[in-house]
């Protein structure tokens, strides 16, 4: 056994975060650690590399008792870890981000040279040939993720490897890259815990996992056993009609009668080539393609957000020129987007302000709105997207993801827009959000407004969408109808080939 | 699932390496840089005498305590942190140490005693930011009033300081074959600036302060002694504008509470226009020293002059300031 915590419990003001849960490692496993948003993986892992101290229970090491200070005891220990957001230094080299802290030396002066070869070396093994003395914010989001794990790997005496969703920004060939690399440390001995919301990778890399649901432990299992509709049933502590009664709905075609939107010849140059696009009222238009491929550069063009160099938008019929968001957001368009984190919440500001926001703002901050009415409004929409906890007053930072693009999703709702544009609603949260907020967008749309869905999920986009476009190389190469005859490798084939079958 | 994410990665090619494209990093230095020189060549042309040797020279001279002091700042500044104390603790500094000299303190007492004034302020000033997670804003402006008042505390008047030892330093010069010199405090502050750029460059504190001021979290979360690269930082800077004091004592043969007035505002002034990030986490010690230039070349230049207000200097250093942050700006922002 490398790792066995018991009993371990952490409270934080109002929250309990882990109640007596129960954890252990083997050399040479890859261990899932499952559970819904707010469940209380994040929890666990920062228990285990340090950055929280324990309430209670006790952690073993290779049989001996410990207790971290910080982060930098937990991995002298051996216990590395790759965050889900990149934690690294945008400014500094690459071969740096692997290597500060353990810097190779001589009379205490950095041996530069050495350091790269280090790197380059490092790098190798995950087939990562670039060059490390460039500046890490120079390369892309994947390679980073790479580089996170180059560092978190490349320390001597690594006995435990914790990669926290290291794979929600690589491609399918990177993935296999990086788990290519996980396979070779377990057979070395390394025990990994792996969290992902992939279920298909956990299924693909993981020899056992531990599910945790509101904080408490439900249980250890081999991958083996556990078939993947009922670590989704345990996971989600409920059975799963929810999640199939949307796949069984029909999606009725929408009445084309009213067009809310419509672009010609749209385009900005490095950014989108000149496209033709109609979203009607209660439409549901897919956007698919790989990322990089455009898609979110459409939405911001229809938005307002970037401006088109070429090409005519019209709302309602009549031709519009979009200087900014504003004006975009005065038509009815709002636009929730990808990165909520640092382009949507504002984790310092309460459930209730937050959601407020984009209303107060189309007002203008001239006309505050009555407390009132702001409370009956955000009541309105807590209990209707069902965000948890309840409390509005709560800060949005201690929410879960899944809750956290809730209230992104209601700070646009309740601008009551025509047109919604949201850009990877489902990235990164969990099965039961990830279906509630699917669900939303249906009835959105049977309401009336018309969606323009972003997601880098096919599966998700052929489930809600009338009309899915796809792009290829900043370029929207077709406009599928949804219908029996499109399944996801019809659009894979589009996307791969960028021509129709 | 369909997991469709980024493209196929084209690997990043080495071969760029040999063709000269400057960094984005070294911009802002090399902008500076170029200023001088265009500096220069206006005060060249324009002014008879300004091409001399010593003219550089005295620049220098007249500029090494704040370029000490500048020194310090640039750790502070790309840590992202910021130290409004230096000029008060220059006063300070100088205060004490006439103070002690007139009581009949020998100087080799002295000094140390001064040194650690700013040493132990900074220290504090470091570990309230640290611990309390107070903004270095506040703290060290809290620093600031407190040395500026202890220094009044101690005496309201300019104090002559006529100590043998300090009367030597002060009139040591360096002189060179063609006639021309520089003072002990050029020596002194060219030495910092080596010592600064070595550790910056290439020691694990050097690049902890870098990888703070590039995210700070993530420093934390790499494992790297945040708390102690911070507070080291301030100790570093109060250090810095300590041996400024004692340069500056030696500069004016004098001890006055009201010494160093706006010199912070000078010091960071000097690391921003030489390249430094306000927010952190890019800068070189070179540009800081290449800023104290254009700062005492700008002085020069006035005084060549004749005619002018002193307080142009003010009015072009403000405009220098505007130009070089929204140079940053334009830089970092085509750099993501």
């Amino acid at each position: 056994m490398v790792l066995q915590m018991t009993g371990i419990r952490k409270v934080f003001p109002g929250v309990v975060a882990l109640d007596g849960v129960d954890f252990r490692l083997l050399p040479g496993e890859i261990h899932a650690l499952m559970g819904e948003n707010g469940a209380g993986k994040s929890t666990l892992i920062k228990v285990l590399t340090g950055v929280y101290d324990i309430d209670g229970g006790e952690i073993e090491l290779a049989g001996e008792r410990v207790r971290f200070t910080g982060p930098l005891q937990a991995q002298q220990a051996g216990i590395s870890t790759v965050y889900q957001e990149v934690n690294l230094c945008p400014n500094l080299s690459v071969a740096e981000n692997i290597f500060i802290g353990r810097e190779p030396r001589r009379f205490g002066r950095i041996q530069w040279s050495e350091m790269r070869r280090r790197a380059d070396k490092s790098l190798a093994r995950l087939d990562l040939d670039i060059d490390v003395s460039a500046q890490l914010d120079s390369y892309s989001l994947a390679i980073q993720q790479m580089v996170a794990i180059a560092r978190a790997t490349d320390i001597g005496n690594t006995r435990v490897l914790i990669l926290d969703e290291p794979t929600s920004s690589l491609d399918a060939s990177e993935v296999e890259q990086l788990f290519a690399v996980m396979r070779r440390l377990k057979e070395n001995g390394t025990a990994i815990l792996f969290v992902s919301h992939f279920l298909d990778q956990v299924y693909e890399i993981a020899d056992r996992m531990t599910v945790l649901r509101n904080g408490g432990l439900i249980g250890e299992y081999r991958t083996a056993e556990l078939p993947q509709m009922q670590l989704v049933s345990k996971m989600i502590g409920k059975e799963l009609e929810a999640l199939e009664q949307i796949e069984e709905e029909v999606r009725e075609a929408p009445r084309r009668d009213r067009t809310i939107i419509e672009a010609k010849g749209l385009g900005r140059t490095g950014s989108i080539a000149p496209f033709d696009l109609t979203i009607h009222a209660g439409e549901v238009v897919g956007l698919a393609g790989l990322l990089g491929s455009g898609r979110t550069e459409l939405a911001r063009l229809l938005f307002g957000a970037d401006r088109p160099d070429s090409g005519d938008l019209a709302v309602d019929g009549q031709p519009v020129k979009f200087h900014s968001p504003r004006d975009a957001m005065t038509r009815g368009i709002a636009f929730s987007s990808e990165n909520r984190r640092t382009e949507g919440i504002i984790g310092e500001l309460t459930v209730r302000e937050n959601i407020i926001l984009a209303l107060q703002a189309a007002r203008g901050w001239t006309r505050p709105i009555p407390r009132r009415r702001q409370d009956e409004l955000v009541d309105r929409y807590v209990q209707a997207l069902q965000i948890r906890p309840a409390d509005p007053e709560r800060l949005v930072r201690d929410l879960s993801g899944g809750n956290q693009q809730k209230v992104l999703l209601a700070r646009w709702l309740i601008t009551e827009p025509r047109l919604l544009i949201i850009d990877e609603p489902t990235r990164g949260i969990d099965v039961g959000a990830k279906a509630e907020i699917q669900r939303l967008v249906a009835q959105l749309a049977d309401g009336g407004m018309a969606v323009l869905f972003v997601s880098a999920e096919l599966e998700e986009v052929l489930r809600l969408s009338h009309k899915i476009e796809v792009l290829r190389d900043r370029r929207l190469v077709e406009e599928l109808e949804n219908g029996d005859d499109v399944d996801a490798d019809r659009i894979m084939h589009t996307i791969a080939s960028g021509a129709t079958p | 699932m369909i997991d469709v994410t980024s493209p196929p990665r084209t690997p990043a090619k080495k071969t760029a390496r040999r063709v000269y494209r400057p960094n984005t990093k070294h911009i802002p230095v090399l902008a500076t840089l170029a200023l001088l020189i265009v500096m220069y060549s206006v005060g060249v042309y324009n002014y008879d005498g300004f091409g001399d040797t010593q003219v550089i020279l005295n620049v220098f001279v007249d500029n090494a305590f704040l370029l000490v002091v500048a020194v310090g700042m640039t750790f502070v500044i790309l840590t992202g942190g910021i130290d409004l104390s230096v000029g008060a603790v220059i006063a300070l500094t100088t205060t004490v140490a006439a103070t002690l000299l007139n009581a009949g303190w020998p100087a080799g007492v002295v000094l140390p005693v001064a040194l650690l004034i700013g040493t132990v302020l900074g220290f504090g000033m470091g570990a309230v930011i640290h611990f309390f997670k107070v903004e270095p804003f506040i703290a060290t402006l809290a620093g600031m009033f407190l040395a500026r008042g202890l220094s009044l505390l101690i005496n309201r008047n300019s104090i002559p300081i006529t100590n043998d030892f300090w009367t030597q330093m002060a009139q040591k010069r360096f002189r060179f074959d063609d006639g021309v010199f520089i003072s002990l405090n050029v020596v002194i502050a060219v030495v910092v600036v080596v010592i600064a750029a070595v550790v910056l460059a290439w020691t694990r504190f050097g690049r902890n302060v870098y990888a703070i001021g590039g995210n700070a979290d993530s420093a934390l979360l790499m494992g790297l002694p945040v708390g102690r690269t911070r507070i080291a930082v301030y100790t570093l800077s109060g250090f810095c504008a300590s041996l400024g004091g004692v340069l500056y004592s030696f500069y004016t043969s004098s001890g006055y509470s009201l010494h160093g007035q706006g010199l912070e505002l000078d010091a960071i002034a000097a690391v921003v226009i030489g390249g430094v990030l306000l927010t952190g986490g890019s800068g070189y010690v070179l540009g800081t020293v290449l800023g104290v230039l254009v700062l005492g070349l700008i002085q020069t230049i006035i005084t060549f002059q004749g005619d002018l207000n002193s307080w142009w200097t003010r009015i072009v250093v403000g405009i220098l300031l505007f130009a070089f942050i929204v140079l940053q700006r334009l830089v970092t922002r085509k750099a993501k």
